[in-house]
């Protein structure tokens, strides 16, 4: 199973602006002092081997859009934040448009950065093109028509090309879509979301963002420890500080770097991505609260050895 | 979990012992919020806790919450080098006053 994220961003996307881009470029040319960088080859080992990753890239800018490749014939995704424009640009340009596909989106919920990349998705305008999203809100539709009705945005739902459905799934039970063993959850989020526990040959991944968890104790009977229970994988939204999450961001709805690690780590978790991060980071500290998290899930007495990661656009993980 | 305590005049000082996890820390919620009676000054002396785990960070929020909606204060001291990494993790700084000794947070709590 391959992961790909093509949006780690939470609740807006966030352009890097031209002055954090001359701040990459002057600190490489700085760190590049004094070494031999003549070739190409030499400026790439540079790149890959002295730069840290938030001089020499970024987590990226674009909201919630994961892709799972798991050997099936269809395409899917968990939800359409503005990454899925890039995800179907990249579609586009390497079979063309006349190739007809069939996509199975998961959608933790209906807030807008979950669902803002729709209507720039462009495989949504082909005819021929079967688009199945998969959720537990039945108010699915109605919100993907809001999004692309007067006077919010100029091509209405209704005139897209695909043949799109909605299908509400039922949290707890398991489908099998597209070879995938699939269940939902429900979370703690405004409006409720869901995560999604997709399974295959032994493989598990779990997709768990806009959820705030809010136990006083963490304990076995905690219903999240089952669901995250020994999966390779979990994306989590560790949006904010703990200090943040348990204050003033209380009922936002979203999680914290700390009850990521200690709630992994109780599930006995192998890999834990933190995503939706927080659009005030800066690349910086979205890399000093990654060096924190793993620092945290070393220093906490927890048996379970943890891999901790963060989340950026193009990151790829094969579990 | 042990919690020692002791009075430096106004100021209760609570001295918990060992870590403050899932399983010890409703008993330290319980007895700092306790502590935390209306305009009352309380000092968390950590020079004696291994570890404090999101739960016990918890419970301190709830005693900061407490000690403000009574006119109370609340402060921690002498974080060892585990628990003071803990606390920048969990910004927990910007939560409660942290003091580098007993002996600061006494005189600033005085």
């Amino acid at each position: 199973m391959l992961i790909r994220f093509w949006g780690s961003r939470g609740s807006i996307p966030t352009p890097l602006g031209y002055r954090s881009v001359r701040n990459k470029v002057r600190d490489a040319i700085v760190a590049a002092r004094g070494h031999q960088l003549d070739t190409p080859e030499a400026v790439d080992n540079f790149i890959a081997k002295e730069l840290p990753f938030s001089t020499s890239s970024t987590y990226g800018g674009n909201s919630s859009c994961v892709e799972i490749e798991a050997g099936g014939d269809e395409y899917v995704l968990c939800d359409v934040g503005s990454g899925v424009r890039e995800f179907g640009n990249a579609l586009i340009a390497k079979h063309g448009p006349a190739k007809k596909s069939r996509f199975n989106i998961f959608l933790s919920h209906t807030h807008w950065d979950h669902i803002m990349g729709f209507p720039f998705f462009t495989p949504s305008y082909i005819p021929g093109n079967v688009i199945r999203i998969h959720g537990c809100h039945s108010a699915m539709r109605d919100v993907f028509i809001r999004q692309q009705s007067n006077p919010c945005f100029p091509i209405d739902f209704r005139a897209l090309g695909a043949t799109i459905e909605f299908v509400e799934l039922e949290p707890g039970r398991s489908y099998e879509i597209d070879g995938l063993s699939v269940k939902a959850i429900r979370q703690n989020h405004p409006s409720d979301s869901y995560g999604f526990r997709f399974t295959k040959n032994g493989k598990s991944m779990v997709y768990s963002t806009d959820s705030e968890h809010k136990f006083d104790v963490l304990t076995e009977n905690y219903p999240f420890v089952e669901f995250f229970r020994d999966a390779d994988l979990l994306i989590f939204d560790a949006q904010y500080s703990l200090a943040d999450q348990i204050s003033i961001k209380e009922d936002w709805g979203h999680s914290s770097n700390m009850v990521a690690v200690e709630l992994a780590q109780l599930s006995r978790v192998k890999h834990l991505v933190m995503y939706h991060h927080e659009p005030m980071f800066d690349d910086k500290m979205i890399e000093k609260v990654l060096g924190e998290t793993r620092r945290y899930a070393e220093i906490n007495g927890s048996p379970n050895k943890l891999t901790v990661t963060s989340a950026y656009d193009g990151l790829e993980i094969v579990i | 979990m042990e919690i020692g305590e002791r009075r430096d005049g106004d100021i209760l000082i609570l001295s918990p012992a060992g870590r403050i996890d899932n399983d010890t820390s409703p008993a330290f919620q319980t007895r700092l919020l306790a502590a935390l009676a209306p305009g009352a000054a309380v000092l968390v002396d950590f020079s004696s806790v291994q570890y404090i785990s999101s739960a016990g960070l918890r419970a301190l929020m709830m005693g900061s919450k407490q000690a403000k909606a009574s006119k109370g204060r609340l402060a921690v001291a002498a974080l060892g080098l585990v628990v003071k990494e803990i606390f920048e993790i969990s910004r927990f700084s910007m939560v409660v006053e942290v003091f580098g000794t007993t002996a600061d947070a006494l005189a600033a709590l005085r």
